[in-house]
């Protein structure tokens, strides 16, 4: 069965010469698009500062791994990149957790108040974030006096701040994934014996993979490369890494070399777990789980 | 049915938002307290070379002031990016250190939220008075005419670098004393890729910092005796016509440095592409590049004519950074010692060497370190010829619109575009509509 | 508004149909209250970080909120329509740069828009079949996205520079298409520059999306057209196109809303002050705002934007929702 799907499934796709060509093509000019920062990145982070600032040549002369070194004398690098990981690890968890819920409930019931709602969280994306930066600074430092939990400067507060700013886009997508995945199967496993949970962890969610993934990559990225909203409601301690690589920029001079060296080594992680991550964004809706 | 739904929900809203409003602002303790007396936050500006290395040279005189009063000091130093920003959130809230640097520039700013505690004859009694400080460092430390909203910490003013050997190339004795002078030499120097003057044609502060200053020159204030915006006067026209005619008529600034914001001309003075810069302190940044002590020299900035001094001889800003107490502190006492320990003739001393700058406090200048050329020149302009920006509560917004107006003027000089005298008019009168109206 | 008209959500889903059965035998509270505590959480925070600090932004906009009042922002006084009258008056400066800073942002929005979603869904598309080499773009591709912003910018922004960037080494030296280097950060060509950026940062997520998008198509489609006899683009235009519809409706949208919204790349290119060509609307409210200290004005200009794009979003929804709204009355 699984040979001649996939014999089948060639066929169609078993593209004339035409299209591998211009596949090759369009993804070689894509590539070096993408990559062309990177390598203007990686070969100043070799260079010495002197010579950052130089005339641009394809091929640096006169390399040098010091900047890989100062990079975690001149700011506190280890420490931006732990804030970060935790903010939006956090974030990414919570709010993905939180949607799934949500978008489960939207797609699977009627109730009252479903169009408000899905219609409210819309148009949260539409806020401009000066709007409501100073309010919900001045919200977070009450909740803070009144009750004790401290959110404005530590990284709780950026963690809600984060999860909910991710929050409606991925309410939405997955609506879209859950409601591709058909509802017999949910049902039959109710009739199995599952409760409505039951049914969302073992059938719906499994079968969501690639758009939870998705959306995951998503959140991470928005708490990831927030600069606004980090910049007010962080501390020293707090600090991430969107707001701390600007202290390679200081008064009198910027580091270029070692800017592009910080943000290549922080970046190392990310695009490994992207690695491990993307065959999980293809692998998901499984022919066996459609039939 | 779903009416009453909406209802409910904005009586939630409303409900929360009476328990925001209710507590909102953070005025409830005006004049501070001493409810912690053993701590105190400390938010201090970058001033070195970088973060980390700031908390490397106040760490131990915070420890020193600590041994002195048993008082400990929780530092942080901000990068300049969030300064102003965290400072904003920190009036508004009421969430904010107990003692603070803020830009000198923004003093009369700052002053209006009446987030500061005010440096009446009292406070200053308690830090050794205020005659202890150079004048025109206090001028540059709040409105006039009311108590300074802080004291100055670190002070500086602008100098004109030059390239020795650049100058001797072009066969130049010396560095110009006037404009015209400088001119001159700048267009012996300006030919094959090499350029006489570096400029940070987009960053709006430093525009204003020499336009303010060309306007001293030409006799305008940007502000009247009310605080009221006068962009337009003929010598407010006239300080910005020449500055931008740098670039522009005179062809002594490269037309590359129209987008210049992150001291790239001072990486071209280390690289022997220009020859001269407008700054404050550079020596640290120009070894970092390669550039050694002796291959350069320092001079004052030059004037329209004559010698730099008061009145229309002003070469310069007071720049500087300040040192101010939140008002709603709730170790006030222990803020004053802080900065008493702060300006101190031995504090002055020891941090001004380190980073660079001049003491804002008379008798710390006394120490040879501040004897050399360099310095030498910088305290001498400071002491006579560097006139405050403007210290009216719309200073922010001045920088903002006049600055980003010479920016787009330089951006049309750098297209070999004229800039006319009409235009230039033309853009300060736009800059003055977008000004508040109060 | 109008938006409640937009059905979009429900768009499959015939609500009634929504297994009978197996919901029967739970409790009938629990069966209510069910839907409401999955959304519960969301809500919460919904109103906490999004809804409650509007409506404060909201109220800020009638208020003189200046640096005179800011320490206590309560005791500010009200200004009625102030602040918004000055902000849609035209003929005055600040309604001007205002004006010409939203036409800006429209025509930036809208290239920088097409042209992520174009090369996010041609990307995705020419990536559906696998072959040598496909996880290792797919993770190439994610680079801009994983690259801190600040990181990103500041690096575009020195390949920008005039006199020692990459790209006037490449035009200039190398290719010799200008007579002399040109500007990229200031001047006319400084919304190129911000378009270029954007597109390079923003496009990976499209791809993204679209991918994902493109794992529920089922493969049975693609082999009927194919015995069928369709083409490559046929299949393209009859399949792949339409199964992504209510995909691309939220992924359009979203897009558009963020580009619309940016703030980061304008600022970390330009700083505080955006040449007039790329002076977007963000930046230009956050000088109104942070940089002058003028909140209320900000807050005003602010409310103006939400009110177009919402009128923007409302109608974006009814005309692309329109024919599958059948399904969801």
């Amino acid at each position: 069965m699984s040979r001649t799907l996939t014999a089948t499934r060639r066929s169609p796709m078993a593209a004339p010469r035409s299209f591998v060509w211009s596949r090759r093509i369009f993804l070689t000019l894509l590539t070096g698009f993408v990559l062309l920062p990177v390598y203007v990145m990686l070969s100043s982070s070799l260079k010495p500062l002197e010579d950052v600032s130089g005339k641009f040549r394809w091929w640096p002369s006169g390399l040098t791994i010091r900047p890989y070194i100062d990079i975690w004398s001149t700011v506190p690098l280890a420490k931006y990149f732990l804030n970060s990981l935790i903010v939006a690890g956090a974030a990414t968890v919570c709010s993905v957790v939180i949607a799934i819920f949500a978008a489960y409930g939207v797609s699977r019931y009627r109730f009252r108040g479903k169009r408000l709602f899905t219609v409210t969280v819309l148009s949260t994306q539409m806020f401009p974030g000066i709007l409501f930066l100073l309010p919900l600074f001045l919200i977070y430092v009450n909740i803070g006096n009144s009750t004790g939990i401290a959110l404005f400067g530590s990284r709780l507060g950026l963690i809600l701040t984060y999860l909910t700013f991710s929050l409606p886009f991925s309410i939405w997508m997955l609506i879209g994934y859950f409601e591709s995945v058909p509802r017999d199967l949910d049902e039959a496993a109710m009739v199995d014996g599952c409760g409505p949970l039951g049914a969302l962890f073992r059938v719906v969610v499994p079968a969501a993979v690639p758009g939870i993934v998705a959306v995951a990559v998503y959140a991470f990225m928005t708490a990831w490369g927030e600069v606004l909203f980090a910049s007010v409601m962080t501390n020293d301690t707090t600090r991430t890494l969107a707001i701390g690589l600007q202290g390679y920029a200081t008064q009198n001079d910027v580091y270029w070399n070692q800017v592009m060296a910080a943000s290549l080594v922080v970046s190392v992680p990310v695009v490994a777990g992207f690695l491990l991550l993307q065959r999980y964004l293809v692998a998901g809706l499984t022919a066996g789980a459609v039939k | 049915m779903r009416r009453t739904r909406a209802a409910a929900a904005s009586a939630v809203t409303v409900s929360l938002l009476a328990a925001v409003t209710a507590c909102g602002g953070g005025s409830s303790t005006d004049g501070g307290s001493n409810d912690s007396p053993k701590t105190l936050t400390y938010w201090a500006s970058n001033q070195g070379a970088s973060i980390e290395a700031d908390k490397k040279i106040l760490t131990p005189e915070l420890k020193k002031f600590e041994e002195q009063t048993g008082i400990k000091v929780k530092l942080e130093v901000i990068p300049w990016s969030d300064l102003l920003n965290r400072i904003l959130a920190a009036a508004t809230s009421g969430q904010g250190p107990d003692v603070l640097n803020i830009g000198n520039t923004w003093s009369a700013s700052l002053q209006a939220t009446g987030a500061l505690l005010p440096w009446d004859a009292k406070n200053f009694g308690k830090i050794g008075g205020k005659d202890r400080f150079v004048e025109s460092a206090l001028g540059s430390a709040g409105a006039t005419g009311s108590d300074p909203a802080a004291v100055p910490l670190y002070s500086m003013a602008y100098a004109l670098y030059y390239n020795k050997k650049m100058f001797e190339d072009a066969g130049i004795s010396g560095p110009p004393a006037t404009w015209d002078e400088l001119v001159a030499d700048g267009k012996k120097i300006s030919k094959d890729d090499k350029w006489a003057l570096g400029a940070e044609g987009a960053n709006p502060s430093e525009n204003i910092h020499h336009v303010f200053v060309l306007g001293k020159q030409h006799g305008a204030d940007f502000f009247d005796a009310d605080g009221k915006p006068d962009f337009t006067s003929d010598g407010a026209v006239a300080a910005v016509k020449q500055y931008v005619d740098l670039m522009g008529k005179d062809k002594v600034v490269a037309p590359g440095n129209a987008e210049y914001a992150q001291n790239q001309s001072l990486q071209d003075f280390a690289k022997d592409k220009t020859s001269m810069v407008l700054w404050q302190t550079a020596s640290a940044t120009l070894k970092a590049h390669g550039m050694s002590d002796d291959e350069w020299g320092v001079a004052p900035v030059p004037v329209q004519s004559g010698t730099p001094g008061a009145g229309e001889a002003v070469n310069s800003m007071v720049a500087g950074i300040n040192m101010a107490v939140f008002k709603n502190t709730d170790n006030i006492d222990g803020a004053l010692k802080f900065v008493k320990f702060m300006t101190s003739d031995a504090e002055q001393k020891a941090l001004n060497k380190t980073y660079g700058s001049i003491p804002s406090v008379k008798a710390a200048q006394e120490d040879p370190a501040f004897n050399t050329p360099a310095l030498k020149v910088i305290r001498e302009t400071l002491a006579k010829s560097a006139a405050p920006l403007p210290q009216v509560p719309n200073e922010s917004q001045f920088e903002t619109a006049v600055g980003t107006a010479v920016k787009e003027l330089f951006a049309e000089a750098a297209a070999g575009r004229p800039v006319s005298t009409a235009a230039v008019k033309e853009k300060l009168d736009e800059a003055q509509q977008q000004m508040p109206k109060k | 508004m109008t938006v409640t008209a937009s059905p979009a959500v429900g768009k499959e889903t015939p609500p009634g149909a929504t297994g009978p059965a197996p919901r029967r035998r739970t409790g009938r509270v629990r069966r209510i209250a069910l839907p409401y505590l999955l959304l519960l959480p969301a809500l919460l925070l919904e109103l906490l970080v999004h809804l409650v600090p509007m409506v404060i932004g909201i109220v800020m906009s009638f208020k003189e909120l200046t640096q005179f009042y800011i320490r206590d922002w309560g005791a500010a006084p009200w200004t009625a329509f102030d602040n918004y009258s000055l902000s849609v008056d035209f003929d005055a400066p600040i309604g001007k740069a205002l004006l010409h800073s939203f036409f800006v942002t429209c025509a930036f929005t809208v290239l920088s828009v097409g042209l992520c979603w174009l090369l996010g869904t041609t990307a995705a598309v020419y990536m559906q079949e696998n072959f040598r080499g496909r996880g290792f773009l797919r993770a190439v591709f994610l680079v801009p996205y994983a690259l801190p912003v600040y990181a990103a910018v500041i690096t575009w922004a020195f390949m920008f520079q005039r006199d020692n960037g990459l790209v006037n080494h490449v035009l200039h030296d190398q290719l010799g298409l200008t007579d002399s280097p040109s500007f990229w950060l200031i001047g006319d060509n400084s919304f190129v520059a911000l378009l270029v950026v954007s597109v390079w940062k923003g496009w990976p997520f499209a791809f993204l999306i679209v991918m994902a998008g493109l794992q529920n198509i089922p493969k049975e489609l693609y082999e009927a057209a194919a015995i069928d006899g369709a083409g490559l683009l046929q299949q393209l235009r009859r399949i792949t196109l339409p199964s992504l519809r209510p995909v691309n409706q939220v992924l359009v949208l979203v897009l558009f809303l963020w580009t619309f919204n940016d703030f980061n790349t304008p600022y970390v290119l330009f700083g505080k002050s955006a040449p007039e060509a790329a002076d977007l609307i963000s930046i230009h409210i956050y000088q109104a705002s942070f940089v002058t200290w003028n909140f209320g004005t900000g807050s005003a200009m602010s409310v103006l934007l939400l009110l177009f794009l919402l009128v923007v979003t409302g109608a974006y929804l009814a005309l692309t929702s329109r024919g599958r709204r059948a399904a969801d009355v």
